[in-house]
């Protein structure tokens, strides 16, 4: 049986990766990509919790999650199409305002 | 309860043509203007004499009458009525004020008719005569203070009429401020009244001092006293506040006449008059009076003899006269002090306007130095001021004469006189007839000497030591050059400025028969008419019995005086010319001395003036309200500043620095919730 600690050490570079690609990467689906791997890290440690407390309410969280995750990726996706057709360009540090 | 003879009609007439004149005048014609300053004074001056009638009428039971016009303020225990009266002071004042002032308004239409800003010399005027009705109307010390203040107020007007003139500016402000200690003290010396009797007015207050022992140690209302005299010093121009005096000649010159000569400044004789219980219970504060305007006449004298300014000279001759006034009152001998307030407004502005008309007959000359011989020129306005001149010396039987020669023999006799009070006032009254005479040989004899603009003329040779003083007004030295030019155009005045003089001419002779001593055939009249209003000890009263030999044989030293005045300012500016620059060298420092005005204006710019100056300048400009208020709010806006651009710079709109805000704020809470937890 694996301890909780590795998953959670596991889970905590995870997102520890996710939160320097989101700062660091100028693409804006890297960024994106990020993100997922942070909400993914999360839902690590969500099941392990689960498994190690024996409680299923962990378990159903990263079914919401993953819910959100998609819906997610459905508007971001949508969100990046519109950024890239109006800018031409996936590099955030050129869309730094709301406006054109 | 008295009728009513509606007395606020002849300080509102004033106000009204004021009023008329400073709201409208600026489009109304000329004659419009002039029409309504002087129906406004004119209508002021009858319904003066409407009320000296009906007050001759009234029993000695019902004077002073009084008008209550209403509550003014109420605070606690204080009232201060709205109310005016009349008795036998007042109505001189009255008369002398309206009537002078009326005569002078005629003046002024000839002598201002060229001047711009007409309408407002007349507005102004009018304003003035408000005021100082109101001042010697008033029943009460707080009404009178009113008065006080807003005759300061036209006087600062007025001296700054010329206000592109930088001198005149500065004379005015000058004035105010100078006159503002005064008031200072004479405030001080209400709030006194006010505690301790709990009331202003005139009556009331009196009431209460009346059954006070005299205070042969100072007390209160010796206290009272001297602060209410400071205050006169500052209003009547006496040592040590005097110095505005000269300076407010740069004013047009009826407002010289007016208010710097014959009225304004002789509200400070007035108020010591009228304030005569507290000080007849205060000899300390009696004798302080006496002393200061007695060091005054002979002070401000000396320094007459050599200006050479005609009106300057005039301005010193104020100070010295007003002196005299305070000399008498300072020996209790009040009704003399207003009789030689009444026959000095007479001459003096006699002597003011004479000198207008000279100055304006020379386009603008004031300066003696380029007079001469102008007699002959303009033969109305020298006989004018002979009569004046003989008047303010001292000769029998003109004006002056009898007031000056009262105060003299009071000075002599009265229980707080003395015989140095006698002696500096007969040396005084022989410089004054000196200077004045002085005045009169160099305006009107001789030949004339405005033609020539050098120095090194054969005849200026006598003055010469006073050229190389230097000691010239830059003002006046402009209009020389202005008129040295217009020599041919030496005209007499108009009618309408010599009719006011005529009238003031005879005055000046025949104003002060109504005070013919007893010692020549006479009753005393004006003594024994004011007398109601100033209360008299009974000692004083047994004092007052005179021996006349005496008094004749002092008023022949007068007269003596008086024409050796006379005689010396012959031998000097037209018998012999070189004598004045002779004595100058003998003189040396002295002269130097008395000719810079004996360095007062100096010593009081190096005490008072310079270091208030320096050290608002220094310490509270640029220390206190540069340094500390302006300092620390200037520092807290560019703190806001700074922090605003620091907190700005946050939201680039840049994502991604976003997302490390949020990260840092997330760690940042995960790190307090772990700290807390381990706890």
């Amino acid at each position: 049986m694996v301890p909780l600690s590795y998953y959670l050490v596991l889970s905590a570079i995870l997102f520890a990766c996710g939160v320097a690609g989101f700062l660091l990467k100028h693409n804006i689906i890297t960024i994106f990509m990020s993100i997922e791997l942070m909400l993914n890290a999360v839902n690590l440690s969500f099941v392990a919790f689960a498994a190690h407390w024996q409680a299923l309410s962990g378990q159903v969280f990263v079914f919401f999650v993953m819910v959100v995750a998609a819906a997610e990726a459905a508007v971001g996706l949508g969100i990046i199409i519109a950024v890239f057709r109006t800018r031409e360009t996936l590099n955030v540090d050129r869309v730094n305002l709301l406006k054109l | 309860m008295n009728s009513n003879w509606n007395l606020w009609l002849i300080p509102a007439l004033p106000l009204a043509g004021c009023a008329l004149n400073g709201l409208f005048g600026r489009r109304f014609p000329r004659q419009l203007v002039t029409m309504v300053a002087l129906a406004a004074s004119g209508a002021a001056f009858v319904w003066a004499l409407v009320v000296a009638a009906r007050l001759a009428a009234t029993p000695a039971a019902e004077i002073p009458h009084l008008e209550v016009y209403g509550t003014w303020l109420r605070a606690g225990s204080l009232s201060v009525p709205f109310a005016f009266m009349v008795d036998q002071l007042t109505l001189i004042m009255l008369l002398v004020v309206t009537g002078v002032g009326f005569l002078i308004h005629i003046y002024s239409a000839g002598y201002m008719a060229h001047e711009g800003g007409y309408y407002r010399f007349f507005s102004y005027l009018n304003l003035f005569m408000f005021f100082m009705l109101t001042l010697v109307l008033a029943n009460n010390y707080l009404l009178m203070f009113v008065g006080w203040e807003g005759v300061g107020l036209a006087s600062y007007l007025l001296i700054g009429f010329y206000f592109v003139k930088d001198s005149a500016a500065s004379a005015g402000k000058k004035a105010f401020l100078v006159n503002r200690i005064g008031d200072f003290a004479f405030l001080i010396a209400l709030f006194l009244l006010i505690k301790n009797f709990g009331s202003l007015t005139f009556s009331e207050v009196f009431a209460q001092v009346n059954p006070l022992p005299v205070e042969h140690n100072a007390g209160l209302l010796t206290a009272i006293g001297c602060l209410l005299m400071v205050g006169a010093c500052g209003k009547s121009a006496q040592i040590p506040l005097y110095v505005w005096l000269p300076d407010a000649m740069e004013g047009p010159t009826p407002v010289s006449a007016l208010i710097h000569a014959a009225t304004m400044v002789t509200a400070g004789v007035y108020m010591v008059t009228r304030s005569n219980p507290v000080f007849f219970r205060a000899p300390d504060a009696l004798l302080m009076v006496a002393v200061i305007g007695t060091l005054t006449a002979i002070f401000a004298a000396t320094i007459g003899i050599v200006q050479n300014d005609i009106k300057r000279v005039l301005a010193y001759s104020t100070v010295s006269q007003l002196g005299y006034m305070f000399m008498a009152c300072g020996v209790a001998a009040f009704s003399a002090g207003i009789f030689h307030l009444m026959t000095h407004a007479f001459f003096k502005a006699l002597l003011f306007l004479g000198a207008g008309s000279v100055i304006h007959a020379l386009g603008g000359e004031q300066d003696m130095r380029r007079m001469g011989g102008l007699r002959k020129r303009i033969p109305y306005t020298f006989w004018v001021m002979t009569i004046a001149t003989f008047a303010i010396a001292g000769f029998f039987p003109l004006a002056g004469f009898f007031s000056k020669d009262e105060i003299l023999w009071k000075a002599l006799t009265s229980e707080h006189g003395s015989r140095w009070f006698w002696a500096v006032g007969i040396i005084t009254a022989f410089i004054t007839s000196f200077y004045m005479f002085r005045l009169w040989f160099m305006t009107f004899f001789g030949e004339y000497r405005g033609g020539q603009a050098k120095a090194s003329h054969a005849r200026d040779h006598g003055h010469a030591a006073h050229d190389t003083h230097g000691h010239t007004q830059p003002a006046t030295e402009a209009q020389a050059q202005h008129t040295t030019s217009g020599h041919s155009h030496i005209h007499e005045s108009p009618w309408v400025m010599l009719a006011p003089l005529v009238v003031l001419a005879v005055l000046s002779i025949v104003g002060g028969w109504i005070g013919w001593p007893e010692a020549i055939g006479g009753n005393q009249r004006f003594d024994h008419f004011l007398s109601p209003v100033i209360s008299v000890h009974a000692e004083e009263a047994a004092a007052a019995e005179i021996e006349h030999s005496k008094e004749l044989i002092f008023a022949g030293i007068s007269l003596l005086v008086a024409f050796a005045g006379l005689f010396f300012a012959w031998l000097f500016y037209h018998r012999k010319r070189d004598l004045p620059g002779r004595a100058a060298v003998w003189f040396g420092g002295l002269y130097e001395a008395v000719l810079n005005k004996y360095y007062v204006d100096e010593l009081y710019n190096a005490i008072f003036v310079n270091p208030l100056v320096k050290g608002s300048r220094t310490l509270l400009w640029r220390g206190i309200d540069a340094g500390a208020i302006d300092g620390t709010i200037n520092a807290s806006a560019v703190g806001a500043q700074e922090l605003s651009a620091g907190v700005g710079r946050m939201q680039s709109g840049n994502i991604r620095s976003y997302a490390g805000w949020i990260v840092l704020g997330a760690v940042a809470v995960v790190i307090y919730m772990i700290v807390e937890g381990a706890r």
